[in-house]
């Protein structure tokens, strides 16, 4: 039943993208296209929920789509629903939040017809059973936001980003059709069913060469350190309620999509998978968020911080896939849970800071942190929300992100029950480098804040700017309201993620409701707990009371005057810090390392009026070394095969005749 | 229970009251070591209610969340203060919290404090906020390995089962233990801004970095960001003490008379605490700011180490 309502609704985004077309450039377009993805989105995320909690498998459906002989597979088991539900969540969002940015969209043509089916693919990614539907999905999950990506095409670098993207999704799918050509083995099956029971028993090689492809394909859509290149360039160029789509969500369903392939239809949770993904994940989660520091573009460091936590998912993951293959069911229960958790928290609150950042652009024209300033005064209530969202992701109590980051630390502690020594010493090392992201983090995103919205305006647009309209207000806050709900009673979330952790990997977490006053206790025999709402609890009171009494019995006299300039009248709001002041500090430390910082400053001679210069050069390492090469490579092959172009008929027909010699050959040599 | 509650609301009390005296007691100290006089013991309390009389002098742009951020952060302070067994472990609402998230809720603090140095818009509050920023990126990752090789001792990251577990004669010394302890102590001087890192009694602006990010603070607010770094330093004291110095800490389920010895214990700990630590105070200078990634780098690598000891030695 689930499954055949959430079906319709995708053919249901269809026709709205199919409306899109038609309706774009009239005034009612808008409401329409997004008011009846809203509408869908709430009726998949009932579906979905239902299967999740409801339980009760839903039977597969077989559509008579796609390949004759076989047909299009859709299947809705517990891993699949519970993606559904962040598809579902982030989508509607997305939607109730387009009510109103939709508005300002120069070009709504170009947005409106790509956006429902942007949602309608990413459903039919999570829904599909098989092979060659789930490919398709994929590839038009892939098109549809690259369409998005492109929406806003007269700027150069928004082309430059849709064509890195592109050549990314292509290489990535090209990745994942390998990996079911594996995994389909000699009898070529398509459906996930049969891979599944012809997977059982494979060999280590195969196992081994299906992770790296996934993690090629998936991986790269996710943005893992070295593949997320297009990611800080894509994501931001779309317009901002499709950035937290495509951050928040669709990075997610690349990871539904790594799960599937590798958990599940392989079966693969060996020892050594799971020491490639901790390497990958915490390398992915200190590089994106030192990226991010450095960042000064309001998107481009949300794009960044997103690199960070797919990497935490992922060395959530791969503690999951060490504990499951040495046969500790609850620990690579718990890790599992944390890691899910924390993709469904990212998606929360991503999507909330992606329309802050669209708000403030909205309000002001500019993306540049180093022209904004002030916000809090003129925008009050994206303020608000905004300072939930930069809390919840740098992890800090009594919001989800620390719920989840906390679960993760405590599957972290449970490592000397690894059999492995290189686990073992590995796992702790983990754990510090997840602790620096998320230190790091919490840097980051108070020089986003303190630069972006506190401080005086550094720009007069900064100054001028009016509050947004109500859908957009909405939106963010009932994401807000999400993510403090989810840091306020984790152990709901917990225990609705028990049955996926129970279908993958045959164990769960200890219910967690029986748990007097809705605190969470991972591991029952170690007793560590933590109760978000009794915190929160304790510090309104506390705060509450200190305030009342000072207030009361003391004195509430105020004042105001200029603040203290050393003297100096009139500072002007260019003497504040800067985002790459802020930065400086950290960059000091870990730059010359990572990015070949280079800082220059240039001082006139005394006496000289000439302004002092400073200059700063950062270098993507990963860019200079790997892809640089790549694209020259790239280059000079197609430089040389241009001389096949202009070929005489003779030649042409030797070449053919060459091919056709050195194909019999393989023929005859293979049998 | 009754007890229980009893016993939770004269810990919260009692950090409260005693807080003020504690840094007092370190001034004092400084102050002795140094021949000079120093100021009474009481001195922190005078200054406290003076404050609290004050009118608040707020800068001209300054935003609600400046005016918030001193009780958010006196609220987290405390209420992470009020978990860390001082006089008796059994804490009532103990399991709200355990260690790691009671590090989490100075992070809290810390990034609210951040943010309000940025929000008047001046140098010195950016200043201030950036240096603590990195201070803590770096601090953070140490504190939690010392905590992750305690959990691997002691099964829990419960702060009350870790104590508990130290006053068993079966602990012994480690070289972990060991390690853990220089660690956790290069970690409490660094997030309390103390000399070496920092100087809490400094105005010389390129120095500051706490002191900083308060300076556009006045009246009742800078009163209570005074508590809350008070609060601060009593609970890494405390912290040291129930973890490595469990001596004469009240089990759960102890008499009355248990807990008066545990309350003496606890004074005469952090007595000593605030002694050593004036004598490192007197004793070091203040590090260059570029210095300090070494100093926490140095941490870091000792509670890495502590840990991948700990495998090792469980091998053997």
């Amino acid at each position: 039943m689930s499954l055949l309502v959430v079906l319709c609704c995708v053919a249901a985004l269809l026709g709205t993208a199919v409306l899109g077309v038609a309706a774009a450039r009239r005034p009612a377009g808008r409401p329409l296209v997004y008011g009846a993805s809203l509408l869908l989105c709430l009726l998949v995320l009932a579906a979905a929920l239902d299967r999740l909690l409801g339980g009760g498998a839903t039977p597969a459906l077989t559509l008579p789509l796609g390949l004759p002989w076989i047909g299009a597979r859709f299947a809705l088991d517990p891993l699949a629903a519970f993606f559904l539900v962040v598809v579902a969540l982030g989508g509607a969002a997305a939607s109730l939040y387009g009510l109103g940015y939709g508005r300002h969209e120069e070009a709504p043509q170009r947005v409106l017809p790509f956006f429902p089916a942007f949602l309608a693919a990413m459903t039919l990614v999570v829904a599909a059973a098989d092979a060659f539907s789930f490919l398709l999905s994929w590839e038009f999950m892939s098109l549809a936001s690259w369409a998005l990506v492109m929406a806003h095409h007269h700027e150069a670098e928004n082309r430059r980003a849709g064509f890195v993207y592109l050549v990314m999704a292509s290489f990535g799918t090209l990745s994942l059709l390998l990996t079911f050509g594996l995994l389909a083995g000699p009898g070529g099956a398509y459906g996930f069913a049969e891979m599944r029971a012809a997977a059982a028993g494979g060999h280590d090689v195969v196992a081994a060469l299906v992770l790296a492809l996934a993690l090629l394909g998936a991986g790269s859509k996710a943005g893992l350190v070295p593949l997320h290149v297009w990611l800080p360039l894509a994501h931001p160029a779309a317009p901002s309620h499709v950035s937290g789509l495509m951050s928040g969500v669709m990075t997610k369903v690349a990871i539904y999509g790594f799960l599937r392939i590798v958990l599940d239809l392989s079966g693969g949770a060996t020892w050594w998978s799971g020491i490639v993904l901790l390497c990958l994940g915490s390398a992915t989660a200190v590089i994106g968020i030192l990226h991010a520091l450095m960042e000064s573009d309001l998107k481009r460091l949300l794009a960044y911080s997103t690199i960070e936590n797919v990497g935490v998912i992922f060395a959530g993951l791969g503690l999951a896939f060490a504990f499951k293959a040495d046969g500790l069911g609850l620990a690579a229960a718990l890790a599992l849970t944390a890691a899910l958790f924390h993709a469904l928290n990212h998606s929360l609150f991503k999507s909330l800071l992606f329309f802050g950042a669209g708000a403030v652009m909205t309000a002001t024209g500019e993306r540049d942190l180093e022209r904004l300033g002030g916000l809090i005064h003129r925008l009050p209530v994206t303020a608000v929300v905004a300072l939930a969202g930069c809390l919840a992701i740098s992890a800090l109590p009594p919001l989800n992100g620390f719920a989840s980051e906390w679960l993760l630390f405590q599957a972290v502690l449970k490592s000397p029950d690894l059999a492995q020594w290189g686990l073992k010493i590995l796992v702790p090392a983990v754990g510090g480098l997840l602790a620096l992201a998320a230190a790091l983090a919490a840097a980051c995103f108070v020089k986003l804040y303190g630069v972006g919205f506190l401080g005086r305006p550094r720009s007069p647009a900064a100054a001028g700017a009016r509050e947004v309209e109500r859908w957009m207000l909405a939106a963010m806050l009932g994401l807000a309201a999400l993510c403090l709900a989810a840091g306020l009673l984790p152990g709901l979330v917990i225990d609705g993620l028990a049955p996926v952790t129970h279908s993958l990997l045959g164990a769960a977490m200890p219910l967690q409701r029986e748990v007097p006053w809705l605190s969470i206790v991972p591991i029952a025999e170690s007793r560590s707990s933590y109760n978000g709402l009794l915190v929160f609890l304790f510090m309104a009171i506390s705060g509450g009371l200190a305030a009342l009494a000072v207030h009361r019995l003391a004195s509430r006299a105020l004042r105001r005057g200029p603040a203290w300039g050393c003297g100096f009248p009139d500072a002007v709001p260019a003497g504040q810090y800067s985002a790459a002041s802020f930065a400086q500090p950290i960059r000091r430390v870990f730059g010359p390392l990572l990015f070949a910082a280079a800082e220059r400053v240039e001082m006139p001679p005394p006496g000289s009026l000439a302004p002092a210069r400073f200059e700063l050069a950062l270098t993507d390492r990963v860019w200079e070394t790997l892809y640089a090469p790549l694209g020259r490579a790239v280059g000079f092959a197609a430089d040389r095969l241009n001389g096949l172009q202009f070929l005489t008929i003779r030649r042409y027909l030797s070449l053919v005749f060459l091919a056709l010699v050195t194909l019999l050959l393989v023929l005859a040599l293979w049998s | 229970m009754i007890s229980d509650l009893l016993v939770q609301g004269a810990q919260m009390a009692l950090v409260l009251l005693l807080a003020p005296l504690l840094t007092g007691f370190v001034r004092k100290v400084k102050a002795r070591l140094q021949r000079r006089r120093g100021p009474s013991l009481l001195q922190p309390y005078r200054d406290l209610l003076r404050l609290t009389r004050k009118e608040v002098v707020l800068a001209e742009n300054a935003s609600w969340l400046f005016r918030a951020v001193p009780y958010l952060i006196f609220a987290a302070t405390w209420v992470a203060a009020s978990l860390v067994p001082t006089f008796a472990t059994g804490l009532v609402f103990s399991w709200s919290a355990d260690l790691i998230a009671i590090i989490a809720l100075l992070g809290t603090a810390r990034f609210f404090l951040a943010l309000a140095g940025m929000d008047v818009g001046t140098a010195f509050g950016g200043l201030g906020s950036s240096r603590e920023v990195m201070i803590a990126s770096l601090a953070e990752p140490a504190m939690l390995l010392i905590v992750f090789s305690l959990a691997l001792l002691a099964g829990s990251t419960q702060l009350s089962t870790v104590a508990t577990f130290m006053t068993e004669p079966g602990v012994g010394l480690r070289v972990t233990l060991g390690m853990a302890l220089i660690a956790l102590i290069m970690v409490a001087v660094a997030e309390n801004g103390r000399i070496p890192i920092d100087n809490p009694a400094t105005h010389l602006e390129l120095t500051m970095v706490h002191e900083a990010m308060v300076l556009e603070y006045s009246g009742r607010h800078l009163a209570m960001l005074e508590l809350a770094a008070s609060l601060k330093l009593l609970l890494y004291l405390s912290l040291i003490a129930c973890v490595f110095l469990p001596w004469g800490i009240a089990t759960a389920g102890a008499g009355p008379l248990d807990a008066l010895v545990g309350v003496a214990a606890w004074l005469a700990k952090l007595a000593a605490g605030g002694l050593l630590l004036a004598l490192l105070e007197t004793v070091t200078a203040k590090l260059r700011v570029f210095r300090v990634p070494e100093f926490l780098g140095a941490a870091l690598m000792l509670g890495l180490l502590g840990t991948l000891l700990l495998f090792v030695s469980r091998s053997l």
